[in-house]
């Protein structure tokens, strides 16, 4: 199976003028290609709304059709630019089948279509990167418009637009934040596989997810979107053009999502090395299967909901109007049906990091693994009999509610078997604190905090008071800031030398991760507190007697963001200018990753390696029948 | 996964030094969250609800506290005393699990869990919804005389409707002190939900969608009313503040809406649950 010598064809000859280089499949063209496709579009939906049958568009200068049609050309122009569609028509024409023809090599792969899992993973971390900043800096404008208790700043427009751009890009590109750069870049290597079960659908994931990012950032340019993240109807279906941008990204963020799991699924599923028994498996390669269960499970639920609401605005069909017929509880059990899995998707992958991560730092075992593999696989299973409890008190199903308090309240069985887990491998552990290591450790107290602070949601009663104000805010900022950021930057810190061969300055790294910590607690804890003396979320006005809190809340904000900018500082100063070589295994970890060459050789392995036991042998044997320590894999 | 022994060799005993200072932190901390921070948890006491919500959050945050230390306290006793000395390259012992420590874990953390999924129900009945939008027609209605009053939400406005004084309807919200009301919360156009913070009231208001619930204020006081489900521009500017007034005062007040609203009482529609409206586009 090896195709060596098919990657080593594709290198273009050293000769060809740099003109003709340009033409051919690549960013420029798709680019190009990108936005013709928008304007086509454009024109055949400005063509079919002339009939004066949508009075709504000539009152209003506005045509739902025609940016809905733009977006979607435009996707597809950009796509077929990317080169995507050269595989399948040449398929098509009776060609041979090829594995992996856009293998390149140079600094040019990572700014086109390229079939190289590494690759790819590197595209997805910075990608991600780039709009994890941005939303950000949204948040950071949040929090300036809050330092006063009415709007002064922004319009209240305008900050409902920041406010859904926040919540939309974090929830939307954040999705992929752990699954996108390392379970592509490390899964395969993990299970001892030479590439993801289907390259190209890798490789589209990462690009769909970026015409998205971008389709999204759009929105500013139509008016934005009064929603939220949720897109609650029927104000979606009242909003202008911008709620379009919403739509789309959105709808391309799940189609991204649902092929992302499908993929890693076949992946681990079919190509573990021969010995790699699932009782074998990584327990980080099992967060990611339990993770693409819900994506594949729970992404396509949010595609048609918001097929839905593209129709319900574009050509007036009534799935979500009242007034037509329609409901807008059909789109709220719709949208969490999706929304419920959709937060478990953010958050096992957090405890996978940090389950593979804290063997390696504690040189002991994983205490419990089969326990921590059924912690995720029941939090997969629960997570969708749960999401009516974001509708408490809307009056659906009212009669229900005990049933959805008892199964969320079950969910906390499960996830106590994550922290079980981390406690009993701490325990008698010879732990030191390297910078992933501290985030782990920070994940512990945060997630304890968000759990906690859920069982207020959780109780029906006592959700009357925090439901829809900042306490609720607070809890999920705990579980997927504290929960999934805090092992996003473990993972960085862990794993980015092994991807670039280079090393992070350590002292900048802690800076990084106290200044993080201590803001991040000292921004959201008190919303907890702003949350139960009553205050909605979403509001850009609030009263007086809350501003001094607030205040402190925007100051923690904007430390919490210079953190990042110590983050943002010490990649351009370790991987750009010092550049100082990473050791082999600096942790000297037994996972499989850390015992093949850096760089990662295009094929990954010489030879397939067999497994004999999993990556855990850590630590040294205390009574009979102890683990034995041995070399891992290959 | 084979259940081992821990080995406990020239090593202080961690599980009992341990267990000890969590068992002691909680004794002191348990009944300081209660006593002390109990009483100043919200809602306060404005209504029956309010202050079955005091209990509850006193409650569950008394659970809580335990469970909080259990983990804190251990993160912070493993880091202080299982560390690798600087330098060193040291091996922890390979315990791969404990079967007892893991069947305990469970069965305690399924206890806990479901008997506070038992309180809350039996609290969400006993309490007639506690509060909360129990959508059209709840599971369980208090005896006695119910004054009615309609919560009718638009962009962005609340208004209310009070069916037993001829369908009078004001843009301010007042309410007898103990006297159990039964409030309908429904929207004109797009998601709202009524919030009257200090009676421990929250209810969604759809369009279509007549949502119930049930509130008896106890203490005469100003309280505020939001929107806390986002209805678009202004949603944060949808808050007005109700009072909570002794019955004199209410039947004065009511009569001298009905005697002011009597000539717009004419145009209003007729009293309805519910009402389906128009799709608005492009409104906000």
């Amino acid at each position: 199976m090896s195709t060596t010598a098919a990657a080593a064809s594709t290198p273009r000859p050293v000769g060809r003028p740099r003109w003709r280089r340009l033409l051919g499949f690549n960013l420029l063209s798709a680019v190009i290609l990108g936005i013709a496709g928008y304007y086509l579009g454009w024109f055949i939906g400005h063509r079919i709304s002339t009939t004066k049958s949508f009075e709504f568009f000539s009152a209003t200068d506005e045509n739902d059709i025609a940016l809905l049609l733009a977006y979607i050309f435009g996707v597809v122009g950009f796509l077929i630019g990317l080169g995507f569609a050269n595989y399948p028509v040449s398929r098509m024409l009776g060609r041979p089948a090829s594995l992996r023809e856009k293998e390149q090599h140079g600094i040019g792969r990572y700014f086109g279509l390229c079939t190289d899992h590494k690759v790819v993973g590197i595209q997805y971390l910075v990608g991600i990167g780039l709009f994890f900043f941005i939303g950000g800096l949204n948040a950071m404008l949040i929090r300036t418009e809050l330092l006063k208790s009415s709007p002064t700043f922004v319009g209240p427009n305008q900050y409902l637009s920041l406010v859904g751009m926040h919540g939309t890009m974090m929830m939307g590109m954040m999705t992929s934040g752990i699954l996108g750069p390392f379970a592509n870049y490390f899964v395969p290597i993990m299970i001892g596989a030479r590439r993801m079960a289907f390259p190209r659908i890798e490789a589209l994931t990462f690009w769909l997810l970026m015409a998205a990012g971008f389709i999204l950032t759009s929105t500013i340019f139509f008016g934005g979107f009064p929603t939220g993240w949720t897109g609650y109807e029927p104000l979606n279906d009242q909003a202008v053009m911008g709620m379009d941008s919403y739509i789309v990204f959105f709808a391309l963020v799940g189609i991204s999502m649902c092929l992302l799991g499908l993929n890693m699924m076949a992946t681990i599923i079919t190509m573990r090395a021969p010995g790699l028994t699932w009782s074998r498996l990584p327990i980080f390669v099992w967060s990611v299967f339990a993770t693409s269960v819900l994506m594949v499970l729970a992404a396509p639920m949010l595609v048609a909901t918001l097929a839905m609401a593209a129709l319900d605005r574009s050509i007036d069909t009534s799935f979500f109007v009242t007034g037509g017929g329609g409901s807008s509880y059909l789109f709220e059990n719709l949208f969490w049906f999706f929304g419920h899995p959709e937060v478990y998707i953010l958050a096992v992958p957090g405890f996978g990091i940090v389950l593979e991560l804290i063997p390696v730092f504690t040189r002991k075992p994983l205490w419990g693994y089969r326990l921590a593999v059924s912690g995720m696989l029941g939090v997969t299973l629960l997570s969708f009999f749960v999401w009516q409890h974001h509708l408490f008190v809307s009056g659906i199903n009212a009669d229900l509610r005990p049933f959805y308090m008892l199964s969320t309240e079950i969910i906390s069985i499960p996830t106590g078997f994550i922290f079980l887990c981390v406690m009993g491998t701490l325990w008698k552990a010879r732990t030191s604190f390297s910078t992933p290591m501290l985030f782990c450790l920070g994940w512990a107290f945060n997630f304890l905090i968000g759990g906690l602070s859920g069982v207020f949601l959780s109780d029906t009663p006592s959700d009357t008071d925090t439901h829809g104000s900042f306490f609720v805010m607070a809890h999920f900022h705990y579980t997927i800031m504290g929960g999934l950021i805090f092992t996003f930057f473990a993972a960085i810190y862990y794993w980015v030398p092994k991807m670039t061969g280079l090393r992070f300055n350590e002292r900048l790294s802690k800076i990084h991760f106290w200044s993080m910590f201590l803001a991040f607690n000292s921004t959201f804890m008190p919303l907890f507190v702003l949350g139960m003396e009553g205050m909605p979320r979403r509001v850009s006005f609030y009263e007086p007697k809350l501003h001094t809190l607030n205040v402190w809340v925007s100051i923690s904000a904007f430390v919490l963001g210079l953190s990042m900018l110590v983050f943002l500082a010490n990649t351009v100063y370790s991987l750009i200018f010092v550049r100082i070589k990473a050791e082999s295994n600096p942790w000297r970890s037994k996972s499989l990753e850390w015992q093949v060459p850096t760089p990662v050789p295009v094929n990954n392995f010489e030879q397939i390696p067999i497994f004999d036991s999993d990556p855990y042998d850590y630590g040294t044997p205390v009574a009979i029948g102890g683990g034995q320590p041995a070399a891992v894999g290959a | 996964m084979a259940a081992e022994p821990h080995p406990g060799v020239a090593e202080p005993n961690h599980a009992r030094r341990f267990t000890a200072i969590w068992l002691i932190a909680s004794v002191i901390a348990t009944p300081l969250v209660v006593f002390l921070l109990g009483p100043e948890l919200p809602p306060g006491h404005g209504s029956e609800q309010a202050s079955g919500h005091v209990t509850d959050n006193t409650v569950l945050l008394a659970m809580a506290t335990p469970v909080l230390l259990l983990v804190l306290v251990y993160l912070i006793y493993a880091v202080i005393n299982f560390r690798q000395p600087p330098g060193g390259m040291l091996e922890g012992p390979a315990i791969r699990g404990d079967a007892r420590i893991q069947t305990t874990w469970i069965v305690i953390t399924s206890a806990l869990v479901l008997s506070l999924a038992a309180y809350g129900t039996v609290r969400l009945l006993a309490d007639n919804g506690a509060g909360s939008g129990s959508g059209p027609t709840p599971l369980t209605v208090p005896k006695g005389h119910k004054l009615q009053v309609q919560v009718i939400a638009q962009q962005w406005a609340f208004t209310y409707r009070y069916p037993e004084y001829g369908g009078v309807e004001t843009t301010h919200l007042e309410l007898p002190v103990n006297q159990m009301v039964e409030m309908h919360v429904t929207s004109l156009d797009v998601i709202h939900s009524f919030w009257a913070y200090q009676l421990g009231v929250k209810a969604d208001a759809n369009p279509g969608v007549d949502n119930v619930l049930f509130v008896k204020p106890t203490k005469e006081e100003t309280f505020e009313v939001h929107c806390s489900e986002l209805c678009g521009i202004w949603h944060g500017y949808m808050f007005d503040h109700g009072h909570v007034v002794s019955p004199q005062a209410f039947e004065t007040w009511i009569h001298q809406q009905e005697t002011t609203m009597a000539p717009a009482k004419k145009v209003l529609p007729p009293y309805a649950h519910t009402y389906s409206p128009e799709p608005t586009r492009r409104a906000g």
